[in-house]
């Protein structure tokens, strides 16, 4: 199956670019996805502690299953708002 | 600007006039509107600020600014709010993002801002790029509550080098 994968912030700068398709076999998770952009990205690792992850514009957790045509985002701590 | 949907949050690439903002979601029931402005400040932890860069991850800022203004709805004794979030390059002393609350009484609207912006800080998905005359950093950003789902880190994962 193939999902759309953005970037953003800091995390864009890192993977270089601000969305990426993936293809990704049945029952893929959110996880899945973030074990193989740790291994592309240099950088990611040290920040995966602190980021959070969407599918379809909801915060998710590394079970969560994905489905064939999902959005799914890479974010970085938020730091809109005032200074 | 069409402000059909007064109970609602705006991401705007142009000047936010918050006292036309303020004028619109005014009713005669109100007695109190209170009004926050976020504004570029022309210094971030001892450097000086030349300009800001907002981006934001735009359906998601505008779902999440949704659910707090109806968690503010729910929470205190007010009768409507609106947060409008500026994003794209601003100068110094422009508005970033407003915070406009009406309610019957002042002490509400006064709490139900302030827990408003606190709330935006920390989960909306917009992010600012702070730029200074020797380079330009993403801000840090606060870590997220922990209610926010959050993927596990996977550490048998992780690249050999560091």
């Amino acid at each position: 199956m193939q999902v759309r994968v953005l970037f953003f912030g800091v995390l864009k700068d890192l993977a270089g670019q601000s969305s990426d398709s993936l293809t990704l076999p049945e029952h893929a998770t959110l996880g899945d996805v973030l074990a193989h952009y740790q291994t592309r990205i240099v950088g990611l690792g040290n920040l995966s502690a602190s980021l959070a992850m969407s599918v379809n514009q909801q915060y998710a957790a590394s079970e969560t299953q994905l489905r064939s045509g999902d959005e799914i985002a890479f974010l970085p701590p938020v730091s809109g708002g005032l200074n | 600007m069409p402000l059909e949907c007064l109970r609602c949050a705006q991401i705007v690439r142009e000047r936010i006039d918050v006292s036309c903002f303020a004028n619109k979601i005014k009713c005669p029931e109100d007695g109190a509107i209170v009004a926050f402005e976020g504004v570029v400040r022309n210094n971030s932890r001892g450097r000086r600020t030349l300009f800001l860069d907002y981006e934001a991850y735009d359906e998601m800022a505008i779902t999440q600014m949704n659910g707090l203004i109806e968690k503010a709805l729910s929470q205190f004794a007010i009768r409507e709010a609106v947060i409008v979030h500026r994003i794209g390059r601003l100068q110094i002393g422009e508005t970033s993002v407003a915070v406009i609350v009406a309610s019957a009484h002042r002490a509400a609207a006064f709490d139900a801002c302030r827990w408003l912006i606190e709330s935006l800080k920390q989960t909306v998905p917009i992010w600012k790029k702070e730029y200074f005359e020797d380079g330009a950093v993403w801000a840090p950003g606060e870590p997220f509550p922990a209610e926010i789902q959050r993927p596990r880190d996977q550490p048998s994962q992780k690249p050999a080098s560091n």
